[in-house]
C-alpha cells in the first residue's frame, strides 16, 4: 500500500514541477499515439461504415476476421513489424526501425481492426434507420458513406477514443520496434515497463498514474468538444 | 417539353418476403393525372404495392413498365413514409439534403430549403435539430424535403395516420397545392373521408390482389364488388 | 573578404561536430547497474557521440546484432560471443570488464547456502532442500551461467515444484523471487541497484566461478555496410581507455564497488 501512496504523491510532485523526463516522455507518447489514431481512423472509420452499407459474398466472413484481429496481442504484431522493418528484412532499407515512426506503424496495425469493428456496429443501427430514405432519394453508394459518417460522427467518436484507449497503454509492441531508448523512443509506457523491471515501483506508478490521468483528460475533452453528453438525443 | 414518367402499368405483378407471398398477382395502370387512393384493410398488401412501384421492395414476378426507363422514372418519384425518417440533422438541413445529393451548393440549396420548409408550415424552426419536431411538423418536413425536388410524382403511405386534425388539415391542404401543380398523387390511406376529400380515383386491394378500381366519385357513390361494399360498410373483411 | 572568409572557415573547423549517433545493444544486466548512465554524458562530451543504449536480453542482443539493426553489442555470454564471431557477424570481441554474479534468497535461508563451500555446493542445497529458486529462463548470459553451474553440479532433474523459469529480464525475475521468497541468480550491479529488495538477502558470492565478463563486439561492416563502423571503433577505443576504465573501477552504488576493469590493450 505504501507504494501506491508513494506513487501517488511522486505523480503530483512530478506533474506540478513540469518534471522535464515526464514532460519529454509525456509529449512524446501523445505524439506517437495521436499519429496513429488519426491515420488509424482515416482508414478504419470509412471502411467500418463501407461493411455496414455493402452486402457482398464475403461480407460475413470479412466481419468475422475483422473482429477477430481487434484480439491480435500487440507483442506479436510487434515482432511482425520488426522482421519487416529491420536492416535484414524487406524494408529494412527505409532505416525505420528503433525510431517513433515504427512505433505509429506497429500501433496503426493494432488499432485500425478495432477502429474498424466498432464504426461498422455503430454504423448498423443508423444504416437500418436511413436505409430506405436514401434509397429512395436515389443517393449513390458513395453519397451514402459520406452522409452515414457525417450523420454518424458523434458515435464514430467512441471508435476513436477506444483506439486512443488502446494505444497509449500499449508496451508490447512499441517495446520491440522502437527499443524504448531514452530521449529517442521512450514513452510513458515503456518507462513504466523499465522502471517496474528495475524494481523501482514507486517511480512506475507515478508514471503510470500520469498516463491514466492523460487518458481521462483526453477522453474528457473528446467529449466535451464534440457535446456528446449535451442533452441531445445523439 | 419533358416526357413524362406515365402512365404507368403493371402486370401480374407480385412481392415475396421471407419466402411468402404477400402480395400479388397485380394489373394496375396509373394514368398520366390524377390522384389515385389506394385503400384496403390492413394487411392488404397496400404498404407492399407502394414500396413496388418506388423500387424499395423487389418485385418476384411480373412485370412493371413505365413511359421512360425505370431508373429516370424513379428518380422523378418522392415518397412519403408512415413514420418520416428525421435525418440527425437540423430542419433546414434535412430539406436541403436532396439537393446536396444533386450537386446543389450548400447555399443554393439551403435557400430553396427554407422557401419550401415555408410553404410547408414548418419556416419557424429551421435550425432546430429535426427530432425536436413534433409528430405534424415532422410530416411537413417529409413533404418540403419531398417537393423540393419537384418530383412528377407523389407516393404516400398513410401519411396522416398518426396526425391530429388540424396536421392533417394542414398535410392535405400541401397535397393540393401539389396537385394544383401538376403533381401526381398516389396514396394510401384509411381514412374514407380523406379518401373522398382528395381522390380522382381508387384502387380497392385486399388479400394482394387488386378487387376493384375506378373513379373516386362512383367508388364511393355505388362500389361493384362485395368486398368493396362490405368494407366501406365498416365491416371486418378477412 | 577573402579573410573573412577564411575566419569563417577556421571557426567551423574548431565548432564541436553535430552529434554522431550509432547503436548499442547492451543487456538488462548491463543497464540495471546503472553504469550507463553516468559513462554516456561523458561519452557524449568526449567523442561527440550519442549512444543509442537498446535494453534487451543476450539473446535479442545477439539477434540485433546479427541482423545488423545495432552497430555494436556489449554482452556477457562468452558462448554465444563466440558463436557470433565463428557466424561472421562482428569483427572481434574486447573483454571491458567484469562483475561477478551472486546468489539472492530469502532472509531467513531456508536452504542454508550461507556456509556453501563453493557455488555448486550451494545450488545443490537449494535443490536438496527443494526450495524455491527463480531462474532468468531467457537464454541470457546470466540464465547460461546458471545452467551451467547446475551442470558442473550435476544436477539434471530441476522440476517445477521448486524451480520456476520466470522468461525474463534481471529486474522482474528479481521481482518475481521477492514476490514468492525463491532463490535467484543476479549479477551483483542489478541486485545493488534493485528498488525491491524487502525480505531477500545476498547469501552467497566469492567463488570465482561465478565471475561475469562483459565484452564489446562491433557488427561486422562486410555483411552490413550501413553499419558505423568508425563509430564502434572509436567508443570502443574509448572504452578501453584508462580515463573509462578508471570511472567503472570507481563506480559503485552505496559504497560497494561493482565492476572489475579488465580491458587490455
Amino acid at each position: 500500500m505504501g507504494d501506491l501512496w508513494q506513487g501517488l504523491a511522486q505523480a503530483f510532485w512530478l506533474v506540478v514541477t513540469f518534471d522535464a523526463t515526464l514532460v519529454e516522455i509525456t509529449a512524446r507518447s501523445l505524439r506517437v499515439t495521436l499519429s496513429a489514431v488519426f491515420i488509424a481512423t482515416l482508414i478504419g472509420v470509412p471502411f467500418g461504415v463501407w461493411l455496414a452499407l455493402n452486402r457482398f459474398r464475403l461480407r460475413r466472413l470479412t466481419i468475422a476476421v475483422l473482429n477477430a484481429l481487434m484480439g491480435l496481442p500487440p507483442v506479436v504484431v510487434g515482432l511482425i513489424v520488426y522482421i519487416l522493418l529491420s536492416r535484414s528484412g524487406p524494408f529494412g532499407v527505409l532505416n525505420l526501425l528503433f525510431t517513433p515512426t515504427a512505433m505509429v506503424i506497429a500501433q496503426v496495425i493494432i488499432i485500425t481492426p478495432l477502429i474498424a469493428s466498432i464504426a461498422h456496429q455503430a454504423s448498423r443501427e443508423l444504416w437500418a434507420e436511413y436505409h430506405d430514405l436514401l434509397i429512395s432519394l436515389g443517393a449513390t453508394r458513395r453519397q451514402r458513406l459520406v452522409t452515414l459518417i457525417w450523420d454518424g460522427r458523434r458515435s464514430l467518436l467512441t471508435a476513436t477514443l477506444a483506439g486512443f484507449g488502446r494505444a497509449i497503454g500499449e508496451v508490447g509492441a512499441i517495446m520491440i520496434v522502437g527499443g524504448n531508448i531514452d530521449h529517442l523512443t521512450r514513452v510513458l509506457t515503456t518507462a513504466i515497463s523499465l522502471e517496474t523491471s528495475k524494481g523501482n515501483f514507486a517511480i512506475a506508478l507515478a508514471l503510470g498514474f500520469v498516463l491514466i490521468g492523460l487518458s481521462i483528460a483526453v477522453n474528457l475533452l473528446a467529449h466535451m468538444l464534440s457535446g456528446t453528453e449535451r442533452g441531445r438525443r445523439w | 417539353m419533358v416526357t413524362s414518367i406515365l402512365p404507368m402499368t403493371l402486370s401480374g405483378a407480385k412481392a415475396r418476403v421471407q419466402g411468402k407471398q404477400i402480395l400479388g398477382p397485380v394489373d394496375l395502370t396509373l394514368g398520366v393525372s390524377g390522384v389515385t387512393m389506394l385503400i384496403g384493410p390492413n394487411g392488404a398488401g397496400k404498404t407492399t404495392l407502394l414500396r413496388l412501384i418506388h423500387g424499395l421492395q423487389r418485385q418476384s414476378a411480373g412485370a412493371q413498365d413505365w413511359a421512360v426507363p425505370v431508373e429516370d422514372a424513379r428518380a422523378a418519384q418522392a415518397f412519403i413514409f408512415q413514420h418520416p425518417t428525421l435525418m440527425r440533422r437540423s430542419v433546414l438541413d434535412n430539406i436541403a439534403y436532396p439537393l446536396r445529393l444533386r450537386g446543389v451548393s450548400r447555399k443554393q440549396a439551403r435557400a430553396q430549403a427554407d422557401h419550401w420548409a415555408g410553404r410547408c408550415g414548418v419556416g419557424d424552426h429551421l435550425d432546430q435539430p429535426a427530432s425536436s419536431l413534433s409528430g405534424g411538423e415532422r410530416q411537413k418536413l417529409a413533404l418540403a424535403r419531398a417537393l423540393i425536388r419537384a418530383p412528377e410524382m407523389l407516393i404516400l403511405d398513410e401519411p396522416t395516420a398518426h396526425l391530429d386534425g388540424r396536421s392533417t388539415r394542414e398535410v392535405e391542404a400541401i397535397l393540393l397545392d401539389a396537385v394544383a401543380r401538376d403533381t401526381r398523387l398516389l396514396m394510401a390511406t384509411h381514412d374514407m373521408g380523406q379518401a373522398r376529400r382528395l381522390g380522382t380515383e381508387v384502387v380497392f386491394l385486399h388479400n394482394g390482389t387488386v378487387v376493384e378500381t375506378g373513379p373516386a366519385s362512383e367508388f364511393f357513390k355505388a362500389p361493384q364488388t362485395k368486398e368493396a361494399n362490405a368494407f366501406l360498410n365498416g365491416d371486418i373483411l378477412e | 573578404m577573402k579573410r573573412l572568409f577564411g575566419a569563417l572557415v577556421g571557426m567551423m573547423m574548431t565548432l564541436p561536430a553535430m552529434a554522431d549517433e550509432m547503436k548499442l545493444a547492451v543487456t538488462t544486466s548491463f543497464h540495471n547497474s546503472g553504469l550507463s548512465d553516468i559513462l554516456l554524458p561523458v561519452i557524449k562530451d568526449d567523442l561527440g557521440l550519442d549512444v543509442h543504449l537498446i535494453i534487451v536480453g543476450t539473446g535479442q542482443a545477439i539477434r540485433l546484432g546479427e541482423a545488423g539493426d545495432v552497430d555494436a553489442i556489449l554482452v556477457h555470454s562468452r558462448g554465444a560471443e563466440e558463436a557470433f564471431l565463428a557466424g561472421g557477424f562482428g569483427t572481434h570481441r574486447r573483454e571491458i570488464m567484469y562483475n561477478d554474479f551472486v546468489v539472492i534468497g530469502p532472509a531467513n535461508d531456508p536452504a542454508a547456502i550461507a556456509d556453501a563451500a563453493d557455488a555448486g555446493a550451494a545450488l545443490k542445497a537449494i535443490a536438496d532442500a527443494g526450495a524455491l529458486f527463480a531462474s532468468r529462463g531467457d537464454d541470457s548470459g546470466t540464465h547460461k551461467k546458471e545452467l551451467s553451474l547446475w551442470a558442473t553440479a550435476g544436477i539434471q532433474d530441476r522440476d517445477v515444484s521448486w524451480y520456476r523459469e520466470a522468461g525474463a529480464g534481471m529486474g522482474a525475475t528479481l521481482n518475481a523471487a521477492a514476490g514468492m521468497g525463491a532463490y535467484v541468480l543476479a549479477d551483483r550491479a542489478s541486485w545493488l541497484n534493485f528498488g525491491n529488495k524487502d525480505g531477500m538477502a545476498l547469501l552467497f558470492a566469492g567463488d570465482p566461478v561465478l565471475f561475469n565478463q562483459y565484452a564489446f563486439l562491433p557488427v561486422s561492416s562486410a555483411l552490413h555496410p550501413h553499419v558505423k563502423i568508425d563509430l564502434s571503433t572509436r567508443l570502443e577505443a574509448w572504452l578501453v581507455s584508462d580515463k573509462a576504465q578508471d570511472m567503472i573501477g570507481a563506480y559503485a552504488i552505496n559504497g560497494e564497488v561493482l565492476f572489475t576493469p579488465n580491458a587490455v590493450d
